[in-house]
């Protein structure tokens, strides 16, 4: 009899559905359906069952190909070159859990690396603003039970977060708002009618670039100030009559996306809506949001401020003390200006999503990729080693976009000698300390047992 | 696991009565034992101080508002980071450390068990990663309850023993120790951007009063009989005047007595008191009543206090009294950082400068000194500086050193630019008394440890404890002229034996030793009516599943669980 | 004064951290103990003699102590950290963080400088004849102590983020500037003697600012209040005076509400 699996987290977008019913073959092996997800959702679990999913490390040849190493080589070439490297960057982190996130942290300690994730490319300079302004959030039962105007800002829930509006902004049936979307206005602001922008009862069109500008007219006229007739190609009545509805309202909720953090500006952007934010709670009652893309890509800013006490941008070659300072610690930085000698992307495709510059300056020196799929920082790395996907074939914890933690299930087995992100960095932590003479640091006594004991192959 | 026998030194055990007599503390694996065998390990501390494993009460180390606290401050990381010990984890932060730090830095002032403050429920997977990651020290998280939907429904109804379902039921889903509360009422007033400033203040929509749910919670909590009582955070925190609301709130514990068999006899634990004896009615006439509230806790037995004391230093606010720091945040204009759990809580975050040039801080200085020095029972007045809140808990030896010396606090005042009107506005002054050793033991050992129901394993040096021993560097007979090398002193631990292992000598960490994490499972009988509620309330309000909800066992691998069964 | 030589005679593969580079780090050591001075390439811990030439002497106090770095550090970081006199100068570029965390003393870049330059500055003068590239007397991030005081001069262009959180001192850039000037600032004085694009003074509470070109974009919160003539930095022009943001809190003196000052000289 095939077994149904319910309340099963999603490994896809921020949203981190864990209500995903998954239907599994009788000797557990094999995903025959999945319920509630959302098209993106359910290709991911159907995608572990790709027969061309890589199943050992492949390592080049100087010929330029691709050959099958065992676990155990490449572990070796992983420590021996984190160890020789002067300054190497362990960059990703978009899809693995946290317990792999904590593993990869020891390793880049003992390697003095420059340990940083993709919020690097993505809500980074939401990092920032938060940094300089602080984060009056929520968690999303807040809004779902709450609110009344939601404010979709440069960000577009309809296809970047396919459930986010069904579960949790716009149409679910909360405690004080039980009519749902009857309940709440919703306003996009956004340069292009996307279709969040479609479902709301206000779209400002804003001019690209000019959300700054707008932040400080809804900030202005809050306080009471005139404005001039138009901002950020918006009408001054438009702006009024919006403004008017965050007052009315008893609970805004600001969600921002990359519109805000990948235009001029960028962390002043988020800064700016923070500080309305701020006002509108002399008013009434509202929230803040970043809309984080990865199911996880809240994690490794979690696990990592709790370690080294930074986010993202953490440079750990001095030894002594961490030192964070986006701009020059940050991946793209780093790689532009030609700052470290070995390059470990870990659960994303840095290959794809970096500027082609980056990508050149990091191919000087060794480039090695763990994920367990092919994509493009696997096909034009010195090392591939893929590993479990988490949520599907490997338990554990993630942080949803508004950093609640959410224990994902393993719904099937990994592939037969796959090691999980987690083992994988125990693993060349060990072999670091083995090749550096001297004695690993765990702090539980069952850590160590576990990485010892889970030796694959 | 081997033997020890630390020899010689000056053994002060409040649990024991014994104040500084030469003996020998003798441990065997993870227990003090009566006698150690002939290949136990000398430890010589002769000529030092030898005292049981501290016990902190009160500290917010770990979850989601100390971690948005140490994401959004870099800059209490910035050239404030100076302890590298090589071969170990790095040590990141100032006012809030990094979890590795934390475990660090308590182990070298010889603490054993430390109880994170105020655990949110939904984010309890998280307290439990980062107490994962906190090295050496045990570790218990209180979960917030005072304005939790479920609460708040069984409470205004009367229905104690649902609410007593309910709380053993999130106790053991969140692997919490006790029942805390925060701003009852008034941080559920909070998710619509409102408060409760008295305790007569109605809840927006839930109509029940702040004193309700604090009445109705003790009733739960003895009903249940858990090992801690009640762990309060008043109403109206940091507001001139506000002592009265204060002695109010602890009248509703008159009359009640403690019931449990772990030899608690508290019913009420009041923490951070220094917040909540403030008399005046606005900033510029603030003074303080820390005589007013500790006459009535003199007086009362069955209530215990924690000081919140605050250090003059640079440090990040954060609790669960949301309400509370967007007040501050109004105040000092700082960056905030909120976040409002669904159904359960909210918390906030400012970063605050404790400038000692400034009137109000000289004041809230004094008072919490002013308290500790006031109580005629150390014994159930324990130091805290509600970390980071007051000031950050690597102070502690400082506020120690203040207790202890008048020089020392009259130096420290003698440095304010508004000294005289410090003084004008409290009784800093005229107090003479200085504390103990003994007195010092009694509030950050025994009295801590029976307060929290653990008396059966920490604050002592009797047989049969666990093995936590620290050794100071002060000579009980001839303690040093310049209180400095108190606060030295305890700040770095000549040994410290944690569990039956070394972990620190010299002031430096040598081992990762064997932390656990405490959690309390008390076991009530079926309550159909209760697991409906809960599972309705998933299905409709909550956004995450009740599958995913409860704390999974490995994410705190060493678990010492107390188990409690309820007889109805 | 006493001049103290620095050569470099190597490239760094990666980058330097030169953060003993200092007249304080520097005053009573010999040429040899100076090139024994630790610096930092990535994990490696290097001296700075491995990367120059040191000869010279140095004076009794950092005060009569000059370092002059002759040639190019492109590739090397700190140089002037926390330094509290002294003078340093540097015939060519340097890297980032040029006279971060300064107390005085002086700085002299003869060519660009990239970013962090008098990053959270209390003292001194930074002077660089080139570029300069982004954040010229930030804050460190999260701190809302910036630069307190001090004077930076760049000769030529400056990119974005220009006096963020600044608390006092003065920064003047000779040609144009990109975005965000004196953002959240509350104090101190920016003149940009070229044209900005825009974003002038965005959540400012207090300061001044000065705009001798154009500014492409001025924020909805600034409000013009009439015209004023000011000597600024030996030049009499006329300027229209904005007072902002509005959109920020702003302290009461003697119950009257105090604005940021943006003056946009009249063309």
């Amino acid at each position: 009899m095939p077994k149904l699996i319910t309340q099963v987290g999603c490994p896809y977008c921020g949203a981190s559905c864990d209500d995903i019913e998954v239907l599994v073959s009788d000797d557990g092996k094999k995903i025959l359906e999945t319920r509630n997800a959302c098209v993106i959702g359910n290709e991911i679990f159907h995608h572990v069952s790709n027969p061309d999913r890589p199943k050992r490390p492949r390592q080049r040849q100087t010929d330029g190909t691709m050959k099958e190493i065992s676990y155990d080589e490449a572990i070796d070439f992983t420590a021996k070159t984190l160890i020789k490297a002067k300054k190497p960057l362990i960059y990703g982190f978009g899809s693995t859990n946290c317990e792999g996130m904590s593993a990869v942290a020891r390793v880049a300690e003992k390697a003095g690396a420059v340990l940083d994730n993709c919020a690097s490319i993505c809500h980074g300079p939401s990092f920032l603003a938060i940094f300089d302004n602080g984060y009056p959030s929520c968690t999303l039962g807040e809004v779902k039970n709450r609110a009344d105007v939601v404010i979709f800002w440069g960000c577009n829930p309809m296809h970047a977060h396919p459930r986010h509006t069904s579960r949790y902004s716009i149409f679910p049936r909360g405690f004080f708002t039980n009519k749902g979307q009857m309940q709440r206005t919703v306003i996009s602001v956004d340069p292009r009618e996307t279709d969040t922008a479609k479902l709301a009862d206000i779209h400002l069109m804003i001019r690209q670039g000019h959300d700054y500008d707008l932040f400080d007219a809804f900030r202005t006229v809050l306080r009471g100030y005139d404005i001039p007739a138009e901002v950020a190609g918006i009408k001054k009545e438009q702006i009024l009559e919006a403004a008017e509805k965050m007052k009315k309202a008893r609970f805004v909720m600001i969600f921002f996306g990359m519109g805000c953090t990948h235009t001029d500006g960028r962390n002043h952007n988020i800064d700016a809506a923070i500080s309305l934010t701020r006002d509108l709670n002399s008013i009434t009652k509202a929230s803040i949001m970043a809309m984080r893309g990865h199911y996880n890509i809240a994690g490794p800013g979690q696990v990592w401020s709790w370690q080294f006490g930074f986010p993202y941008c953490i440079d750990l070659s001095k030894g002594t003390h961490a030192h964070m300072n986006p701009g020059e610690t940050s991946s793209i930085d780093l790689a532009m200006r030609d700052e470290v000698d070995c390059f470990v992307n870990v659960g994303t495709d840095a290959g794809a999503h970096f500027p082609i510059e980056a990508v050149k300056h990091l191919k000087k020196h060794p480039f090695i990729t763990v994920d367990p799929n092919i994509c493009m920082a696997s096909e034009i790395a010195d090392l591939h080693i893929p590993v479990r996907v988490v949520g599907v074939e490997e338990p554990g914890v993630v942080y949803r976009m508004d950093n609640v933690p959410i224990q994902f299930k393993k719904v099937i087995d990994g592939p037969e000698g796959v090691p999980s992100d987690e083992e994988l960095f125990d693993r060349i932590y060990i072999r670091m300390c083995e090749l550096t003479e001297t004695e690993p640091l765990w702090i539980h006594v069952k850590e160590h047992a576990k990485a010892s004991s889970s030796q694959v192959e | 696991m081997a033997e020890f026998l630390i020899k010689n030194g000056f053994v002060i055990d409040p649990t024991q009565k014994i104040n500084g007599d030469i003996a020998d503390i003798a441990i065997k694996d993870d227990k003090i034992v009566e006698k150690a065998g002939p290949g136990a390990k000398i430890i010589d501390a002769k000529g030092k101080v030898v005292m049981a494993g501290g016990v902190d009460v009160h500290a917010h180390v770990a979850g989601p508002k100390v971690n948005i606290g140490r994401t959004m401050r870099p800059e209490d990381k910035l050239f404030k980071s100076p302890h590298a010990q090589e071969n170990y984890r790095m040590e990141m932060g100032f006012s809030i450390p990094s979890t590795f730090k934390t475990g660090y830095d308590y182990a070298r002032m010889g603490y054993a068990f430390v109880m994170e403050a105020a655990m949110p429920p939904l984010h309890s997977p998280h307290v439990h990663e980062e107490i994962h990651d906190t090295p050496i020290i045990d570790e218990g998280a209180l979960p917030v309850f005072a304005n939790n939907w479920f609460v708040m429904e069984y409470l205004k109804n009367g229905e104690i023993e649902n609410s007593a379902a309910y709380c053993a039921w999130l106790l053991s889903a969140t692997k919490g120790y006790g029942i805390k509360l925060v701003n009852p009422g008034g941080t559920a007033a909070w998710a619509w951007g409102l408060n409760c400033l008295t305790i007569h203040d109605p809840v927006p929509y839930y109509d029940i009063t702040p004193a309700e749910i604090i009445t109705g919670l003790i009733k739960t909590n003895e009903y249940l009989g858990l090992p801690h009582s009640v762990h309060i955070h008043q109403n109206s925190l940091g507001v001139p005047g506000n002592y009265a609301v204060t002695l109010e709130s602890l009248k509703l514990a008159e009359g009640v007595k403690a019931r449990n068999k772990f030899n608690r006899d508290q019913v009420m634990h009041s923490t951070h008191i220094q917040f909540h004896s403030y008399g005046g009615d606005s900033w510029g006439n603030f003074e303080s009543k820390a005589k007013d509230v500790m006459d009535y806790v003199n007086s009362h037995k069955n209530i215990t206090v924690d000081l919140g004391c605050v250090t003059l230093d640079e440090t990040t606010t954060m609790t669960a009294d949301g309400p509370f720091e967007h007040h501050l945040n109004h105040l000092n204009h700082l960056k905030w950082a909120n976040t409002d759990v669904e159904l359960e809580t909210a918390a906030g975050v400012v970063p605050y400068v404790y400038d000692k040039d400034i009137k109000v801080c000289g004041i809230q200085w004094a008072i919490g000194l002013e308290l500790a020095l006031y109580a005629k029972d150390p014994s159930r007045t324990f130091i805290t500086t509600d970390h980071p809140n007051a000031g950050p808990f690597t102070r502690y030896p400082r506020v120690i050193k203040w207790l202890m010396s008048k020089n020392a606090r009259e130096e420290t005042l003698n440095t304010f630019k508004h000294c005289s009107k410090v003084v004008d506005a409290t009784d800093i002054q005229s107090i003479d008394s200085e504390m103990s050793l003994y007195n010092i033991a009694e509030m950050t050992r025994s009295g801590p440890a029976k307060a929290l129901g653990l008396s059966h394993m920490y604050g002592g040096l009797g047989s049969g404890l666990d093995a936590n021993v620290a050794v100071f560097d002060l000579n009980i007979n001839d303690m040093p002229d310049d209180p400095q090398k108190i606060e030295d002193a305890f700040l770095r631990a000549s040994w410290f034996i944690k569990s039956g292992q070394i972990v620190v000598k010299d002031g430096e960490i040598t081992n990762h030793g064997n932390k656990r994490t405490v959690w309390v499972n008390a076991k009530v009988k079926e309550n159909p009516q209760v697991t409906r509620d809960i599972h309705d309330k998933f299905l409709k309000n909550y956004t995450v599943g009740i599958d995913n909800y409860s704390v999974r066992d490995y994410l705190a691998p060493n678990p010492y669980v107390i188990n409690v069964d309820v007889e109805a | 004064m006493a001049t103290i030589k620095l050569k470099p005679y190597k490239t760094p593969e990666l980058y330097l951290e030169g953060f003993n580079i200092s007249p304080d780090v520097f005053v009573g050591k010999s040429p040899s103990e100076i090139a024994s001075l630790e610096g930092r390439e990535g994990k490696t811990r290097i001296e700075l003699g491995d990367f120059f030439e040191v000869s010279g002497t140095t004076g009794a106090t950092a005060s009569d102590t000059n370092i002059l770095i002759d040639g190019d550090c492109s590739r090397v970081k700190y140089i002037g950290n926390k330094m509290t006199d002294g003078s340093i100068t540097v015939n060519g570029n340097a890297d980032m963080y040029v006279g971060g965390w300064m107390k005085g003393g002086s700085i002299h870049v003869k060519g660009d400088v990239d970013s962090f330059c008098g990053i959270a500055m209390e003292g001194g003068d930074i002077q660089i004849d080139g570029n300069a590239q982004n954040y010229v007397g930030c804050a460190y991030r999260g701190d809302w102590r910036g630069m307190r005081g001090g004077t930076i001069h760049i000769n030529g262009n400056a990119g974005n983020d220009i006096g963020t959180f600044m608390l006092g001192g003065t920064i003047i850039i000779e040609k144009n500037a990109f975005i965000h000037v004196s953002t959240h600032a509350e104090g101190g004085t920016v003149i940009i003697k070229g044209d900005v694009q825009g974003r002038v003074g965005g959540q400012m509470v207090k300061g001044d600012i000065y705009v001798f070109g154009n500014i492409q974009y001025m924020l909805p919160g600034f409000k013009e209040i009439g015209m004023i003539e000011h000597e600024i930095v030996g030049e009499k022009a006329m300027f229209k005076h904005f007072i902002g943001d509005l959109g920020e809190r702003h302290p009461k003196s003697k119950g009257k509400e105090i604005f940021g000052n943006l003056y946009l000289r009249a063309s």
